[in-house]
């Protein structure tokens, strides 16, 4: 064994860096930038599947979740609390969402359109909104962000404890109880069967009495707050101030987990906690394995992660029959 | 009230109604010009001064609109046939890229065939970039949107790795940056002493050829007819594939060019900042103009002259530059507003 590892150092380094990858995945902090990783996908994911159950592609998303991010921010520097800061995030989500739906309900424009116009709006009004509240700033000021809550006894099991129990902001819980409330309310509700009623036959559901115009703004105005909510939770969980082009393309790539869930909360849940893990992978093993590979490499392995989740999932995609269908009554 | 489609809309209508939108556009802005407590009447006198107010000023608009009217036409050809090039960002850069591999001294001809060479090479390389998106849509249902746009992040990251590595300029002290164009490959000026270069008259002669084919040709009539309807497209005998696959070649080959009039015309080398968001003000250019290929000129014009007068005017007046962004992302929701106008009769009682 020992003969053939040195006559092959290939096959020493490969063994290595699987010796390596397997104790990556067995130290707690893995497991913690995971769920890290994951909840803004979260938030934005389920934000962006609620807008699509109902009918309406919402690519506002990215300039959305900035706006999210700036104004939590915001509001906590100016002396809110950090509630209040989620809170008015939310609120600035749903403003864009009511935006974005109003031209793509009512008015029946083209969702992809309006969806770019609100990303570039809501990016250059945080941009814009930054430079006019902070103008000179050498560095972004800091704020006290929302700290790691220790569950008692729980925190104290094993790999599980310090990751999850430990170690995960409030606003990590508030997206996992998110999920189990979206799915409850999309599968065991009168307001749920409305909103898959409307994304998937809008005219029948108009003859059930249902308000389609309704159910869509309202579906746009809450799946929005959402996706703001997870890019404060960037600036004020993850991080502690905000940068321009903190969001990276986080918004594309919960369009993408949207489609690998087949717009079902569960496996939205599912392809976040892959993709965090997947993504906590890849900066471990570029400290320990990426030497002489450019890092560049190793940042864009998300976004082809994305593509191929989409590649392998489009034979299986179930997507919502009037999605991008826009409805007018009495019309064919 | 109710809306009642159009058939036809007047031409006065259709010039009217970008026309109004940009205004309205202007006409918004003014709220977040005067909580910076900006005198907005000024502030619009600067912003068209420095765009339009001297000869100088007027060549930096020339020069910033002609990768604008290749995204624009980009973005206006796909969208036509209803496919959603959002990558035009990407695409740019993959054009930019491959004028620095070819352009860089790797070969070197006369200027005659250099500067050919590497418009042809950047077009190749943004096609190509295309090809993948499509054929994923219409072999695998795999959306484009998405696609094109996670593909400018892995366009511009290459792009980084490539000049912090095999491209970087051995003389640029460790910035990263390419290797320089050479002259024989530089695009030449087209005023002395500006640097507004021939890539506008590449712009406008694709411009021109674009409209052609869309009016004037078959493949015109199926790109409209696939756009229009893609199941009477093809019940009428036409291959929506074959029409997909070449609009988005075409496309990414538009944003291609764009990237090498910005490296080999004005830039002179690669960095991962070369685009500030082209292709996606693309998009908002292919909106103003309905799509028409003859707009996109005049709605590349205006966004160009919004970019470099908002520039000046916030140097004089000490409003964030960001300022420009803003008035070009109201302008596509404006204009969007506005094509309900063009395609609706609003009809009251």
């Amino acid at each position: 064994m020992l003969g053939f590892a040195v006559l092959n150092p290939t096959y020493e380094t490969v063994s290595d860096s699987m010796l390596e990858t397997l104790d990556i995945l067995l130290t707690a902090s893995f497991w913690a930038a995971t769920l890290r990783i994951a909840t803004p996908l979260i938030f934005g994911t389920l934000g962006e599947l609620i807008c699509e159950r109902a009918g309406v592609l919402n690519l506002g998303i990215e300039g959305i979740m900035v706006a999210g991010a700036l104004i939590g921010w915001l509001s906590v520097y100016m002396g809110a609390d950090l509630v209040t800061g989620v809170a008015l995030a939310f609120l600035t989500g749903v403003a864009f969402g009511l935006l974005h739906g109003a031209l793509t309900v009512p008015l029946a424009l083209s969702q992809h359109v309006s969806g770019i116009g609100i990303t570039l709006l809501a990016t250059s009004l945080s941009y814009y909104a930054y430079r006019i509240i902070l103008p000179d700033v050498p560095s972004p000021p800091r704020i006290e962000p929302f700290q790691p809550i220790v569950w008692p006894i729980l925190s104290e099991i094993p790999l599980i404890g310090p990751s999850l129990f430990a170690g995960q902001t409030a606003m990590t819980w508030l997206a996992l109880a998110l999920v189990a409330l979206t799915a409850w309310v999309l599968y065991r509700t009168p307001v749920g069967l409305a909103v898959r009623a409307c994304g998937e036959n809008p005219a029948a559901a108009e003859a059930q009495g249902i308000d389609v115009t309704a159910v869509r703004m309202g579906a746009v105005a809450v799946g929005s707050g959402l996706m703001a909510v997870g890019g404060a939770f960037l600036t004020m969980s993850a991080f502690n101030a905000f940068f321009f082009e903190m969001i990276n393309g986080r918004g594309w790539i919960c369009i993408a987990l949207v489609v690998f869930a087949s717009w079902r909360p569960g496996k939205a849940l599912l392809g976040a906690l892959l993709f965090g893990a997947f993504d906590a992978l890849q900066v471990r093993l570029q400290q320990t394995i990426g030497g002489d590979l450019p890092y560049q490499l190793f940042l864009m392995l998300p976004f082809v992660l994305s593509i191929l989740a989409l590649i392998v999932m489009s034979r299986r995609a179930a997507y919502p029959k009037a999605l991008m269908v826009p409805y007018r009554k009495g019309e064919r | 009230m109710r809306l009642e489609p159009r058939a036809h809309a007047p031409l006065w209508l259709q010039l009217a109604a970008p026309v109004g939108a940009a205004l309205a556009a202007l006409v918004i802005t003014a709220v977040p010009l005067s909580w910076a407590e900006a005198p907005v009447l000024t502030a619009y006198a600067m912003l068209a001064q420095g765009a339009l107010g001297s000869g100088f000023a007027l060549t930096e608009t020339l020069t910033k609109a002609a990768p604008l009217i290749l995204t624009g036409l980009a973005a206006a050809i796909a969208f036509r046939a209803r496919l959603w090039n959002i990558g035009a960002e990407g695409q740019l850069y993959a054009g930019a890229l491959a004028a620095v591999m070819i352009g860089s001294g790797t070969v070197v001809l006369s200027p005659w065939l250099m500067v050919p060479l590497v418009l042809v090479a950047g077009a190749l390389a943004g096609a190509l970039l295309m090809l993948g998106p499509t054929l994923l849509k219409v072999r695998l249902g795999v959306d484009e949107v998405v696609t094109t746009l996670l593909l400018n992040f892995i366009m511009l990251l290459f792009v980084q790795m490539m000049v912090e590595g095999p491209l970087q300029d051995p003389m640029s002290l460790g910035w990263p940056q390419s290797m320089p164009i050479i002259d024989e490959a530089a695009l030449p000026r087209l005023v002395e002493r500006t640097r507004l270069h021939i890539g506008l008259i590449v712009a406008l002669v694709a411009a021109l050829a674009i409209w052609l084919t869309v009016q004037r040709t078959t493949f015109g009539f199926e790109v409209r007819a696939v756009g229009a309807n893609p199941h009477a497209a093809r019940f009428a005998g036409m291959s929506t594939t074959g029409v997909m696959v070449r609009v988005g070649l075409l496309s990414g080959a538009l944003a291609g060019l764009a990237g090498v009039g910005e490296v080999a015309g004005l830039k002179g080398f690669l960095t991962q900042d070369l685009s500030p968001g082209y292709g996606y003000s693309g998009i908002v250019v292919a909106m103003l103009a309905q799509l028409n290929p003859l707009g996109v000129v005049l709605a590349a014009l205006f966004v160009a002259g919004v970019f470099v007068g908002a520039d000046s005017m916030s140097r004089a007046i000490g409003v964030s530059n960001t300022i420009a962004d803003l008035i070009v992302a109201i302008a596509l929701l404006t204009m969007l507003v506005a094509s309900l106008v063009i395609r609706y009769r609003v009809r009251f009682g």
